[in-house]
């Protein structure tokens, strides 16, 4: 049956797409001008003189830096949810025991407990633990964060794996560390690196801890940089969005290699 | 019935019984992890997030500087955070906001979720570009807008015939559209992923049954679709409140809160409250209110929805 085309919706979709698409060309077309062609010409106006000052400015003021620091977050983050959530998947689809389910139940209301309800006490309990203003500190609660949407995610994932396999593994004597090595977690590739990437993209653009639980520069994130920059040289606007490019440069790069991973793992706490 | 079945078919010998039943066991057993294996994922979320969450209640009890130790205060941080008038009328701000988030941000994103759930070829390109927005951390999406709607530099200093005097952040109605403009900005994409994943997976019969009855693509959408949405919608929304309630970046970066205390919304004031005035225990007070608002609403619209009973939308198919 072919359907007569929806213009009422192609009109819709473009008028999004202007809105969408305004502040990218912007954000892109400032990085090339310099501060004084952008205050003079406007934030709308195509660049002139390409310049690519900004980018090496961003550096100079210490994004470098930023940048390390928020790939070390980044990596121990993703280490911290990969060492933890399979096994516990595993243990929430295949275990019988009352615990287990009492645990699934606990990382259920967890997806509840928004950020801001504890970093009054988290910046108490950071700070007596002597990790205020060290990325350990940062670490540690973010990572705990990610794990209710990947727990959740994972054993979505591993619910899929049929029944006749484990029966298969058992009648063979397995052991669960066997089974969940060489039947588990190769079948639950595709669930893994979704996790992988919600939480990388979890680490890389948090802000909140970080703001209340680091101070010094050598321990600053990459969105605590761009807010510094905001609140201090926020005229700079070129370099501002020259940073902010910067910051989401490895984010594009995940979005164009692994779309379904990261579309998945978006759609894995709202779509089920 | 089962008297019946014995008297019909005498009973198995018991000692075969007894093998049969402990073969099912085994294969029951064997293989299955035990709680060891969840103990380390558990203790660090207890660790990291429960503790936190026990101990936000006990601190709002408690008066605390940041330097010192916390002293029990009993009731005071709750007398004065009560009695607190920006404190009010943060909590008023604070829905507002997420009133205008959820207005708004539902059925664009639900049109827009419809609308890309379809194969065309450009729609696959087009939502490619729709779905920038999630990869823009909150920061960077509040900078972004601070730069193109600056007062001095940015795109109202240029149109005044559309902004006036170019400075949104001056008067309490503007400023609060701007927050919700870019929440809104933020945000849809995501939900609109949540709408497009649901629209499809409503089953093609049903629109195949509609168009054999003659329904046009109107009453399709209205008859079928929305009704199919039913509980990606509730998903949605109650992400939506639990968002809208914990905005943060946007607030502390395009207003501070301000003009005066106009779009202090109940997240930022905490913020306010805790590490600006180190009046911890004033934070912790309003930490549990927004975390009990956010649990309760949530809670109200999974009942009247009926969510909790998860009546399936593929019934009687």
């Amino acid at each position: 049956m072919r359907r007569r085309p929806n213009h009422l919706a192609g009109a819709g979709s473009l008028v999004w797409l202007f809105l969408i698409g305004l502040p990218l060309y912007v954000m892109v077309s400032a990085t090339l001008k310099s501060q004084s062609e952008f205050a003079q010409d406007g934030p709308l106006a195509l660049p002139d003189d390409f310049t690519l000052d900004n980018y090496t400015g961003a550096f100079d003021t210490g994004f470098g830096r930023y940048f390390l620091n928020t790939l070390l977050v980044t990596v121990c983050v993703v280490g911290i949810v990969l060492l933890l959530v399979p096994p516990l998947s595993y243990a929430i689809v295949r275990s019988r025991g009352r615990v287990t389910t009492g645990v699934f139940r606990l990382f259920l209301l967890g997806l509840a407990i928004p950020l801001q309800a504890v970093i009054v006490p988290m910046f108490y309990l950071i700070s007596e633990a002597g990790l205020y203003d060290n990325l350990v500190g940062v670490i540690l609660p973010t990572a705990a964060f990610c794990l209710p949407v990947s727990a959740l995610i994972l054993s979505g994932t591993m619910r899929d794996i049929s029944r006749e396999l484990f029966e298969a593994m058992a009648m063979d004597g397995a052991t669960p560390r066997r089974v969940f090595f060489q039947l588990v977690l190769p079948l639950s590739r595709g669930g893994l690196s979704t996790i992988v990437v919600f939480s990388a993209l979890q680490a890389w653009n948090g802000f909140l801890f970080p703001l209340v639980l680091t101070q010094s520069d050598s321990s600053k994130v990459i969105t605590l940089g761009l807010y510094n920059f905001k609140t201090e040289r926020g005229i700079d606007a070129p370099g501002l969005l020259a940073a902010v490019v910067l910051s989401m440069i490895p984010v594009l790069l995940v979005y164009l290699f692994a779309r379904r991973a990261l579309v998945q793992g978006l759609m894995g706490v709202g779509g089920k | 019935m089962t008297t019946q079945m014995t008297r019909v078919r005498p009973a198995a010998p018991p000692e075969r019984r007894r093998r049969a039943r402990t073969r099912t066991a085994n294969v029951a057993g064997v293989g299955r992890p035990g709680f060891l294996w969840a103990a380390p994922a558990t203790l660090f979320f207890a660790a990291f997030a429960v503790v936190p969450l026990l101990m936000v209640v006990v601190l709002s009890f408690m008066s605390w500087d940041g330097i010192g130790d916390p002293e029990f205060t009993g009731l005071d941080n709750w007398r004065r955070v009560l009695d607190d008038p920006v404190m009010i009328k943060s909590i008023w701000l604070s829905l507002l906001l997420t009133g205008l988030g959820v207005a708004i941000q539902t059925p664009l994103s639900i049109l827009l979720g419809v609308w890309a759930a379809g194969n065309q070829k450009n729609r696959a390109v087009l939502s490619a570009i729709y779905f920038v927005p999630l990869l823009l951390s909150a920061t960077a999406v509040a900078v972004v807008w601070g730069a193109l709607l600056d007062p001095n530099f940015g795109v109202p200093a240029e149109a005044t015939w559309l902004f006036g005097d170019g400075n949104l952040y001056g008067e309490q109605a503007s400023a609060i559209g701007v927050l919700a403009f870019v929440s809104t900005w933020q945000f849809t994409p995501f939900h609109t992923l949540i709408y497009q994943g649901a629209a499809r997976a409503v089953p093609p019969v049903l629109y195949q049954a509609a168009e054999v009855d003659g329904a046009g693509r109107y009453r399709q959408f209205f008859h079928i679709t929305l009704p199919q949405l039913r509980n990606a919608m509730i998903t949605s929304m109650i992400l939506m409140v639990v968002g809208g309630l914990t905005t943060f970046e946007t607030v502390l970066i395009l207003t501070q809160g301000g003009p005066g205390t106009d779009t202090t919304i109940s997240a930022y004031y905490m913020y306010e409250r805790a590490f600006r005035s180190f009046d911890y225990g004033a934070g912790a007070a309003i930490a549990l209110v927004l975390v009990l608002a956010a649990t309760l609403i949530s809670l109200v619209m999974v009942r009247l929805s009926g969510y909790d009973k998860m009546r399936s939308t593929t019934e009687g198919l």
